[in-house]
Formats: structure tokens, sequence, C-alpha cells
């Protein structure tokens, strides 16, 4: 039974469906046809086919910043898919004084980047704690320059980025874990389980969905890195701009009066090819187990 | 807090009483004890352990805001380079406030994020609740396109679009001002499905009879929907707010004068360009943490009650 005039749901779809067609579907056609353009800022530009990928091909920071976000997700995934179920399976019990602990282990997410980031810049200075307290203990002699080398950089930068995941995570582990049933458990300790055993036996293939779809998740966002590296290099890439990844790429080389929209536009295709794979996964896996806050991630 | 502490200082007493009840199996006590049954319960020493491990990653997870803070206390009478590390400042100052606020006008700062968060929270509830009820509750032609439309968009990284996104807010004019960084952000498509998921859960029944009642569809909205899909939309206008108060890359490509800068990208232009004193530069950082801290503390009931509804919807 219909009872309202036929226009009435277009009215209330039609300002949401307008500003993504808009705001996400004009922008990723227009970075399509722009690829192939050499446009700037104030001149405009012409077509020039696949010049830009051609000169991507030839282009060092190019692959520079593709190793970079490749190798970011790599050292991102194992640690944020495993290091959150535990944290999960630590706070899952409800006893008593919980909750307030879920909600400080969730403090880190809320906090911006750049703010995390900063403290990491102080943490991590030569002289600042991480660095007096390893000199103390007689670790080292001297300090080490975390944020003076590449790999250094991108190391502190996974950590931040692995501090301050956990408590999202750990979220979706805690629904998912909502599912697997407490009877199977129970059963198991009853004939005598180890707790290492139960959490391989029956924790693990429980939340198995789980930890594809946050492994695939942790992909996207760990080869979108951005505001970590910004943060802890200042805008710079790190020392000959060897730490820069590749959105930083994209915005450097297309911000600008002077930017090469043409080139970053080619650059943010590549970015493209590279998620849609596991966004995909993350699509199927939201439609087959549909944990709603889990896509959140994919923003 | 407060609610634990009563059952805490009643325990001892119950304790003492206890050996008279001895033939009563206990099961109140959240841990296991031998012949209470009840494997889903932790032994003592399981819930010690337990305990124990809670805080430390507490400390892991506030110690460094903590030591922040601390730091942002201390005066220029204060190490801050000594060791064993401080946490509580010998030379206690707001001076390092002070300084920042003469260095970046980061009272204006704090206005435009609060402005950019509180737009997009509001926004993204508004449209997104009327859209996610067309899209949940009604039935239509061309419901398929549009969900088609919005899903796809799901497969977009903001950062992709992102240079081709500031041409089209250039051409509108909206290069350098609030109202650009806002713009785009007004109603994300993660938001209309999740309040479509909502809305399908509302009885087709109840609709219909307050339609035939002779309810126009904005009274439905307000009297039916609303009540039924408040939660999820906590959950919405929280993550929209967070999002908008933490953004930095957007609002990095958009503002180009500093007098406009939201509170993130002004923390970086203080850390990059004057050379600041680690004690400012926390000082700074504190005074963009502790807002969306307690406003998350305010209302994390709802944000953890609503994932919880979300999850169990699917």
């Amino acid at each position: 039974m219909r009872t309202y005039t036929p226009y009435v749901p277009w009215l209330l779809v039609g300002p949401a469906l307008l500003w993504v067609i808009v705001f996400a579907l004009w922008p990723f056609l227009n970075t399509i046809i722009l690829s192939f353009t050499d446009t700037r800022p104030l001149t405009g530009g012409v077509f020039i086919g696949l010049d830009n990928y051609a000169a991507l091909l030839h282009d060092g920071r190019f692959w520079n910043a593709i190793v970079t976000s490749l190798v970011y997700a790599v050292a991102c995934v194992p640690l944020l898919t495993f290091l959150p179920l535990l944290l999960a399976l630590l706070v899952e019990k409800q006893i008593p004084g919980i909750s307030a602990f879920r909600t400080t282990f969730y403090f880190p997410v809320i906090a911006s980047v750049v703010v995390v980031g900063l403290i990491w810049t102080w943490l991590f200075d030569s002289r600042g704690v991480i660095n007096e307290s390893l000199e103390f203990i007689g670790l080292i002699d001297q300090p080490i320059p975390f944020l003076a080398s590449r790999w250094g950089i991108m190391a502190t930068a996974v950590l931040l980025t692995v501090w301050k995941g956990l408590g999202y995570y750990m979220v979706v582990y805690l629904a998912a874990l909502g599912n697997v049933g407490r009877e199977l458990h129970e059963a198991a300790a009853m004939d005598g389980a180890s707790a290492a055993r139960r959490f391989a036996s029956v924790t693990v293939p429980g939340v198995r969905g789980a930890m594809f779809l946050v492994s695939a998740l942790i992909t996207v966002s760990a080869i979108r890195v951005f505001t970590e590296l910004y943060v802890l290099t200042n805008g710079t890439g790190g020392p000959g701009g060897d730490a820069m990844s590749i959105v930083m790429l994209v915005q450097q080389v297309g911000g600008g009066l002077q930017g090469r929209l043409g080139y970053s536009s080619a650059i943010s295709v590549v970015l493209f090819l590279l998620t849609i794979g596991p966004l995909l996964l993350v699509a199927y896996l939201n439609r087959q187990g549909g944990d709603a806050p889990s896509g959140k991630a994919a923003r | 807090m407060t609610a634990t502490a009563p059952a805490a200082e009643s325990r001892p007493q119950r304790e003492q009483t206890a050996p008279r009840r001895a033939p009563l199996r206990r099961t109140d006590r959240p841990w296991r004890t031998r012949g209470s049954g009840g494997f889903g319960k932790p032994t003592l020493a399981g819930l010690i352990v337990r305990y124990a491990l809670l805080v430390a990653v507490l400390l892991l997870a506030v110690g460094p805001f903590l030591w922040q803070m601390s730091t942002s206390f201390k005066g220029p009478m204060d190490d801050i380079y000594s060791f064993p590390p401080a946490l509580i400042p010998a030379d206690a100052t707001l001076g390092n406030y002070t300084k920042v606020a003469a260095t970046i006008p980061i009272l204006s700062y704090a206005w435009h994020s609060l402005l950019v968060a509180g737009t997009l929270a509001i926004a993204n509830v508004v449209l997104a609740t009327a859209a996610g009820y067309a899209l949940g509750a009604l039935r239509f032609r061309g419901k398929r396109i549009a969900m088609g439309i919005l899903l796809s968009t799901l497969l977009l990284p903001g950062e992709v679009t992102i240079m081709s996104q500031f041409l089209t807010i250039r051409t509108l004019g909206l290069a350098d001002t609030l109202a650009g960084v806002m713009l785009p952000g007004l109603v994300g498509a993660i938001n209309v499905l999740l309040m479509t998921a909502a809305c399908r859960s509302i009885p087709q029944e109840l609709l219909e009879a307050a339609t035939i009642d002779g309810a126009s569809t904005w009274q439905v909205l307000r009297h039916i929907v609303w009540p039924s899909v408040r939660g999820m939309a906590s959950v919405v206008a929280i993550f929209a707010f967070i999002g908008g108060w933490d953004d930095f890359l957007w609002p990095l490509i958009v503002l180009s004068d500093p007098a406009k800068y939201t509170l993130t990208v002004g923390m970086e232009y203080l850390n990059s360009n004057f050379g600041a004193d680690p004690r400012v530069v926390a000082a700074g950082t504190m005074i963009a943490l502790v807002p969306i801290i307690i406003f998350f503390a305010v209302f994390q009931k709802f944000f953890f009650r609503g994932v919880g509804e979300g999850a169990v919807k699917g």
C-alpha cells in the first residue's frame, strides 16, 4: 500500500544523492579525465593521452611513495589484525569497571592524528623520553635519531597508527565476539580445553570473518596514509622526501597555484587501483556478515 | 565509578557473614569459586591477572596524553629533558597557554573547528535520516539506482578525489573559506546507509497506520521514525563531529590564509613555523585534545550502545 505522494521519497533522498554525485562521483570522473591532460590551476590544459602515466614509470619519487605506502600496509596489517582481537578478549567479560576501561581505550581513536603526531614527535625526539629511558636502562649509548631516517620515520609512524587504531578495531571485534556462542566456550572449558586452545579452536574460527574485514580495512587505510607521515616530518616527507606516501605526493604535486593537476590525478588513479581490491572485499564481507559500524573506516 | 563504590564498601561485611551461609552456593561474585559452577566466570587469580593487564593497557593508552599534559604545565625552570622524567611539574605554570594564544589565534581556530564539526554533525543527522527513511521504509521507483549510487561511493577513498574536489570548491568560489571545508562533508554515503539500516527495522504496519490516520511525512518522521532511529543517529552525529574536528588533509588543502585555519592545521602551523618550545606546542595540543575527549566521555554511552545496535541489525 502506498499512501504518500510519489515525489516525497525523491525529495527525501534528493539532497544526499546530489551531494554524493557532486562531491564524490563527479570528482572521481574528473580525476580520470584530468589524468589524461596537463592541467594547471590557472591556465587549464590539453589532452596529452597517456603521457602522465608514462612519466610515472620513470619517476623515482612515485615509486618511492608506492613502496612507502605498501610497506606501511604490510607492517600495519598483522599488528592491527591480532592485537585488537586480544584487547577485545580482555575487555569482553562484564566485570566491574569494564566500561570505564573500554571508554578509555577508545581515547586514542578520537584524538586527531595531528595531536598524536605532535606528541609522538616529542616522545621520539632525540632528547625525548623514549631515548632518555633507553639510555637510562643501558640499552643504547647514544640517542636513536628516530625521525631522521626514512625507516625510522616509518617505524615511528606505524607505531602511532597501531597505538591509535587498537581501540577502534577492538570495538569491531567486540561486536563480532558477541556472535560467538558462549555455550561453545563453556562446553570447551568443561571438556578441559586450555585458554590458548579455546582461543585457537573456538574464538578465532568464530571471528574469522571479522579478521578478514579488519585486515582489508587496515590495508586500505594504510595505503591512504597521510597525516602521520606529514606531521612527523613537518610536511617534508623526511630526508630527501624518502618517507613520502602516495597521498602526500598527490598533495605536494597537485597543490598550490603551480600544481600539476594532471600529473597528480594520474597518481590518484593509481591510488584508486591499489585500494579497490581490498574495498571490494570489505563490501563483500559487509554484505555477508553485515556489521554496520565496521564500514566506517572506509569513509 | 560512583555506582561501584558502595558495592565495594559493603563487600567486607558480606564476607564476614559468609561462613554462616556456607552451604549456599555464591553466584554473586564476579569470579569462579570451587563448586560454584559457571565456567563463564574467571577464577579469582584469573580476575586479578585480567585487571593487571587492563591497567597496563590503560597506562599505555593514556600515558602519552598525560605526558603531553604534564609538559604543557612545565615552567621555564623545569628541565623537560631530565631523566627520570617528572610527571608533576616542579615549576607549574599556565604561561605556555598564554604563549600559544600570543603566537597563533588559537581561540578562533578552536571556534572554526567547533563550527565545522557541529555543522557536519547536524547536517549529517538531518540529511541521512531523511534519505535513510526513504530508502529503508518507503517504496518508490528508482530506489535500486539510488542505493547503487550510494554504495558505489564506498569504493572511493576521499583521498583519490581530493584534488578535483578542491577544483569543484574553487569553481564554487569557496576556496579558502570554512564553508568550503564543510560543504563536501554535509552528508556522507556511509551515514545514509547506516540510517537506512536503522529505518528498515521500523515495523511497516506502524508507518502505514500513522499515514492512514492522516499524519504528514514530517509528522511520521518526527514522531515515529525519529524515536526509533535516535540511537543510530547519535552514532552518526558523534562520528561526524569527531571526523570534522580531527580532519587535517581537507582543511589543509582548502585553507590558505592562516587566520582561517582550524585547530589541526593551526597546530601543524604552530609546530613548523615558530620553532616552538615543546612546552608551548604541548599546550596547543591540549587545547585541541581536551574538548574532543570531554565530548566523547559525555556521549560515549550513546556511542557504544549505538555501535552495538548497528552490529546486531546487519
